[in-house]
């Protein structure tokens, strides 16, 4: 029998798959490098601001923190890096990494670049949710003389966030198939609608509420505090951690859902996994952060580029690179216009829509999109 | 094996239906698949033979009927273990991501290879591109190939699987959809002697094709469709006759016979008036 197909070039097959050894050795050291990263620009972060510490001033703080020592140290020091700027960091870090690895799985199930939370409408439904609590909370609890408990607004925001999730799944699932294409059209509808009535209620608010209505769709870290970390990230933390459970089922998903299938994956319930990770990560971090667009869609992207499209890198490299991405953010807004300081969602929509647009403008001509 | 002598029967479809949007697209299909053998399916466009190999796979649920995958309902089987025993290859497969040729043969065993170590598993993807011949494609993007360079590395993926899941599982089945559509003629026949080669291994082997000349050649067991209805199943030139051509195809075709193999070909007369 001729087998004409065989390769006869006299390439061992061996050495012909040296190159992916090599990427081997380059995920390594990208993860390596993304760690040392984020490390570095947080411990710049928590030197920055009113008061300036020196970097290396910051490292024995910690240092002494973790240890139980630190009695030679400036309290004054200590206490503006330990209670004021670590849980701002701390939360920076968790809230960029469950931003970009949101972006990540919603692209992966998706099968499209250019899918994120933030541009299919979870975060505006979200932001939604938070407003009507914001707004109206007040109003239904105005005769009783109760406060609005802390714990209802991310709650709320993960409530919003959860169900444009699960509309926009039923919108775009017929007969058991997700069209991808009517998810992202029916996406920038229901973020439309989410917006419309956001307006409606911004329009309804008094001062007080309109300020806090504003915080909430331009995005801030500037209410961190231990307790609020407290909160977050019991949620969080576990959400970063199980998503990489899902890198093999959304690599064979790159191939389309009946080849997943027939590689034997669980295709449903890869599915309905992915999008309860991104509404739980993405509602947590509206609620605690308000909308902080295009984090989602950058650095997965960035990730990509540099290690290729691999979900078993992909998803933790994104992480890394989300946290790092969103404290060095946080460090540009409170320091651009000290001593007062910028919303994040415009710094990172600032950076960001320019690198969506060159994305689009890159992507032109590839049928692939 | 003689030609004559049928394997055991592996995956059986029996009274198979199936519609959408109010049209039956696989009518009352019957069809048994034999271990060790190659049966094509011809037909012409629309005449349901994608639908059936989906409805074979267990992609999609027949209507009325039922699949046998060794004597069990193929609903009953989890989907992990199906893909220990059975690949497929799709008409078409695009990607949304640059993921290399390595990457995608290598989603062949990543899920069944589990069980195996990373040297073994290096090497089933080594040999897979090597026998389809695009070992040398190994490090470049998916997306930058051309279409019969991306159906070679389908094919590829789909080996992959079936040597992985050959450590665990008995008797294998391979599913190729219009295998050869973009492929030169020098690959079409390069890609059917592996497939060939493959149910020589034991695999039951179903193969969409449109070529009647190659599906004459590489088919032990061809099997015409039409408008959703199996017209014919038998050895090829048992099955081929001028009357079961001028009407499934519409075609005026001449049956001649290969004086070097001793099998039938075909040559296209005009196309009829229908």
């Amino acid at each position: 029998m001729t087998l004409a197909l065989r390769q006869r070039s006299g390439a061992d097959p061996a050495s012909a798959l040296d190159f992916a050894t090599a990427a081997r050795r380059r995920a390594v050291l990208a993860t390596a490098a993304g760690i040392a990263l984020c490390l570095l620009l947080a411990v710049i972060a928590l030197g920055q601001g009113a008061v300036p510490i020196a970097p290396e001033r910051v490292a024995r703080i910690l240092l002494a923190q973790a240890t139980g020592g630190g009695d030679a140290l400036a309290a004054r020091d200590a206490l503006v890096v330990v209670n004021i700027r670590l849980p701002r960091v701390l939360l920076g870090l968790m809230i960029g990494a469950a931003l970009a690895v949101s972006g990540a799985l919603m692209q992966g199930l998706f099968r499209n670049p250019l899918a994120d939370p933030g541009l299919v409408g979870v975060s505006a439904g979200a932001g939604l949710a938070a407003a009507v609590t914001i707004v109206l909370g007040d109003r239904i609890l105005a005769g009783t003389g109760l406060k609005l408990p802390f714990a209802v607004l991310p709650v709320g925001a993960f409530c919003g966030g959860l169900v444009s999730t699960v509309v926009l799944y039923l919108i775009a699932t017929r007969q058991g198939r997700t069209s991808i294409a009517t998810m992202l059209l029916a996406g920038i509808a229901l973020g439309a609608l989410s917006g419309a009535f956001t307006g409606l209620l911004s329009y309804l608010s008094d001062d007080r509420q309109l300020r806090d209505l504003t915080f909430w769709s331009l995005g801030s870290l500037g209410g961190a505090s231990w307790s609020k970390l407290a909160v977050i990230a019991p949620v969080l933390l576990p959400l970063l951690i199980a998503a990489p459970v899902l890198a093999r089922g959304l690599n064979a998903l790159m191939l389309g859902e009946a080849e997943a299938y027939h590689l034997g994956l669980p295709v449903q319930r890869i599915k309905a996994m992915a999008i309860l990770l991104v509404a739980l990560a993405v509602g947590a971090s509206v609620a605690t952060a308000g909308i902080i667009g295009f984090i989602g869609i950058v650095v997965p992207h960035l990730v990509r580029l540099a290690v290729g499209p691999d979900h078993r890198l992909l998803l933790p490299l994104s992480a890394l690179g989300g946290a790092g991405l969103l404290v060095a953010a946080d460090t540009a807004a409170r320091l651009l216009v000290a001593p007062a300081e910028l919303p994040i969602g415009i710094v990172t929509a600032a950076l960001g829509a320019p690198f969506f647009l060159w994305l689009l403008l890159r992507k032109a001509g590839h049928d692939d999109l | 094996m003689t030609i004559s002598d049928p394997g055991p029967v592996l995956i059986e479809g029996l009274g198979l239906c199936y519609g959408a949007g109010g049209r039956m697209l696989v009518e009352n299909a019957s069809l048994p698949l034999e271990a060790g053998r190659v049966t094509v399916l011809v037909g012409p466009n629309g005449a349901g033979k994608s639908t059936l190999l989906k409805l074979l796979t267990g992609e999609i649920s027949p209507g009325r009927g039922l699949v046998r995958f060794a004597g069990e309902p193929l609903a009953a089987i989890a989907p992990w273990r199906l893909a220990a025993r059975r690949a497929v290859m799709a008409q078409q497969t695009r990607l949304a991501f640059p993921f290399s040729v390595y990457e995608v043969a290598r989603l062949g065993v990543d899920g069944i290879g589990r069980g195996l170590d990373r040297p073994r598993r290096e090497a089933i993807v080594a040999q897979c591109l090597a026998d389809a011949g695009v070992l040398s494609l190994a490090p470049r993007s998916y997306q930058t190939l051309s279409g019969g360079e991306k159906q070679r590395v389908q094919f590829a993926r789909a080996l992959c699987q079936l040597t992985a899941g050959r450590s665990s599982a008995a008797a294998q089945a391979l599913f190729l959809d219009e295998p050869v559509s973009s492929l030169d003629l020098c690959h079409q026949i390069a890609l059917l002697d592996m497939a060939r080669e493959v149910a020589a291994g034991g695999v039951a082997v179903l193969i969409v094709l449109h070529d009647l000349n190659l599906a004459v050649t590489y088919a032990d067991t061809l099997v015409v469709m039409d408008r959703g209805r199996i017209m014919a199943r038998g050895r090829p030139e048992a099955v081929l006759d001028d009357t079961l051509l001028r009407d499934v195809f519409r075609v005026d075709l001449a049956l001649g016979l290969s004086p070097r193999a001793g099998i039938p070909f075909l040559l296209p007369q005009q196309r009829m008036s229908v």
